[in-house]
């Protein structure tokens, strides 16, 4: 179930379209935000507000990456890969993360306190390398200027 | 040259209304309303804009056609899922100039009779999220979206759509299926979305570069914006400069600036001192050029004719260290991960291209592999669904076309012969 807060959220960006079909998307991320993943009871939770059958509603939530589907850790450090952050040295940072935070790509530390997703370019390419962390951006990264900013989140 | 679509960006508050207002903002929406709105639609023509999203479509077309179909509402979607890597224009425009791309929509929903407009955004700009959140609500306190704009009569609503991370959802039947709460997998055309649109109606697709030129178009008049520029494709235009030059960024210049000028005269050239060793014009999936050929007018109109393509504007330049065949290879792992999946020779072709690109760059590549890699690539030109997997193919076929060398001495020496140098 959505929290009422969540529900009546729901129903205000749902007058923003004609059909409730359109309104998944937005759903999903609510759905996102009150459990933390989307898991079963998240679509489960989806369906039921949107009159959507689950399997759409999965199949949807899966075509796209920005959906989680298992839990994450309380920051997700969002490193992009991308050429122009590659030519720029992303992927030694990559290795920087492993080496010192034992952050795999796709995974969690053990302390819950991060989690790494490479992203597919972030639009900050006149900046290169560069990252989102949750939703702020970092640019001009260096191995100790992460270091500074992974500091900051505790 | 002046700035028409950065004009205030280093104002550090230029995204409130105010500020826009003070340097002449939202002026642009009673001229507007003074003319008719086929007349906006005349003035978009003389003025010769063309689409900023990749495709240099002509936009006043685009809109003519959706205004003769007669079906009801219309709907004026734009394209702010900027995924093409190497481009971060539109990020600038929505971040530091919200009500610019606003009040073009305003007008440009005057113009084709649509009462419904959406921003379509890439999930991947959180902050352009919440400031255009902002930037709609300041203009629904100042009656300039709504019921009656400026007790006009005239209605226009306007919402922001977050995307959930997919490139293919910057291709326009990928976006509206997005929209409607689908899969981004693109529909086929016809029939095409000025007339089965978004909701099954007539929709107008057009770019947050576009759509920011408008407010100017109808302050100038399309005959003073067509003299900017090139005369095949004026206006102002943004390009973003990523990679190995002194000064990368978004600079706002004439359209057919030349990229050796972009690079080396705007840019301050390469990094270091270093050499240039190729630089792709328009993103990564627009052809490669080789240091050799970069002396094109970036527009249009002239970079087909240099062997490449404008794209969005996005200049990856590429110094002497760089291995070719490393970033053909992430190019098409990036094109492999964001194949929808609809159409055979994408989704399997862009895999294919990746794993053989992948053994060649580590050292385990085959005798026949570059002729593997043109087959496989010449098996998807023309047989995909939409562009995607002709990027993907066009990527591989450039990077060989120009440097085939290196990925033949990949091969001989059964390494990254660039990791050596």
């Amino acid at each position: 179930m959505l929290s009422k807060t969540a529900i009546k959220e729901l129903e205000e960006i749902r007058q923003k379209y004609p059909n409730a079909s359109a309104a998944l998307l937005p759903a999903l991320y609510i759905a996102q935000r009150e459990f933390g993943y989307l898991g079963a009871d998240a679509y489960e939770a989806v369906s039921d507000a949107l009159g959507i059958p689950k399997a759409i509603a999965r199949g949807v939530g899966t075509f796209y990456t920005m959906y989680k589907h298992k839990p994450m850790g309380r920051h997700i450090v969002q490193l992009c890969t991308n050429v122009s952050c590659m030519i720029l040295g992303a992927e030694k940072l990559a290795d920087f993360l492993k080496n010192k935070y034992g952050l795999e790509p796709g995974g969690t530390t053990p302390d819950k306190r991060f989690s790494l997703v490479i992203m597919e370019c972030i639009g900050a390419c006149g900046t290169a390398p560069a990252m989102l962390v949750n939703d702020d951006f970092y640019e001009n990264l260096t191995e100790k200027y992460i270091g500074e900013i992974l500091e900051r989140y505790k | 040259m002046e700035k028409i679509l950065l004009k205030n960006i280093e104002n550090p508050n230029s995204a409130d209304i105010n500020e826009y207002k003070k340097i002449g903002g939202y002026r642009s929406i009673p001229k507007a309303f003074e003319n008719k709105p086929q007349e906006i639609t005349e003035i978009v023509k003389k003025a010769g804009l063309r689409g900023r999203g990749g495709a240099g479509f002509p936009v006043a077309m685009k809109w003519s056609f959706a205004c003769a179909d007669a079906k009801f509402p219309k709907y004026l979607l734009c394209n702010a899922d900027e995924g093409e890597p190497g481009t971060f224009k539109d990020r600038l425009i929505l971040e530091k100039n919200p009500h610019l791309l606003i009040e073009g929509m305003v007008i440009s929903g005057y113009a084709i009779g649509a009462e419904y407009g959406y921003i379509y955004l890439r999930g991947e700009y959180p902050g352009a999220y919440h400031i255009l959140n902002r930037a709609i609500a300041q203009a629904y306190e100042n009656n300039l979206l709504g019921d009656n704009i400026l007790g006009k009569g005239i209605k226009f609503q306007l919402a922001v759509h977050r995307g959930a991370g997919a490139y293919i959802c910057g291709e326009e039947t990928a976006l509206i299926e997005s929209l409607e709460g689908d899969k981004g997998q693109p529909r086929i055309k016809p029939p095409f979305p000025v007339n089965v649109g978004a909701f099954a109606k007539p929709t107008v697709i057009n770019n947050v570069e576009t759509l920011s030129n408008i407010p100017y178009i109808v302050e100038i008049g399309g005959g003073a914006y067509s003299k900017i520029g090139s005369p095949d494709c004026p206006g102002p235009k943004l390009y973003c400069v990523s990679g190995h030059v002194e000064k990368p960024g978004v600079y706002e210049l004439p359209m057919g600036t030349l990229l050796r000028d972009i690079i080396y005269k705007h840019c301050g050239g390469i990094k270091e001192g270093k050499n240039l060793k190729a630089v792709c014009p328009g993103g990564i999936t627009t052809p490669v050029l080789p240091a050799d050929k970069i002396d094109c007018p970036m527009d249009f109109v002239n970079m087909p004719k240099h062997g490449s393509m404008l794209g969005s504007g996005a200049v990856i330049v590429m110094d002497e260290t760089v291995c070719l065949v490393k970033v053909c290879h992430r190019a098409l792992k990036f094109l492999e991960h964001e194949s929808c999946g609809k159409c055979t020779p994408c989704r399997e072709g862009t895999g294919w291209l990746r794993k053989i690109l992948e053994r060649i760059e580590n050292g385990a590549g085959a005798e026949g592999d570059i002729e593997l890699l043109l087959s496989v690539s010449g098996n998807m030109l023309g047989k995909t669904f939409c562009p995607l997997g002709d990027g993907a193919a066009s990527v591989v076929q450039n990077f060989i076309k120009h440097f085939r060398n290196e990925f033949e001495e990949h091969i001989k020496r059964a390494k990254c012969v660039m990791r050596d140098a």
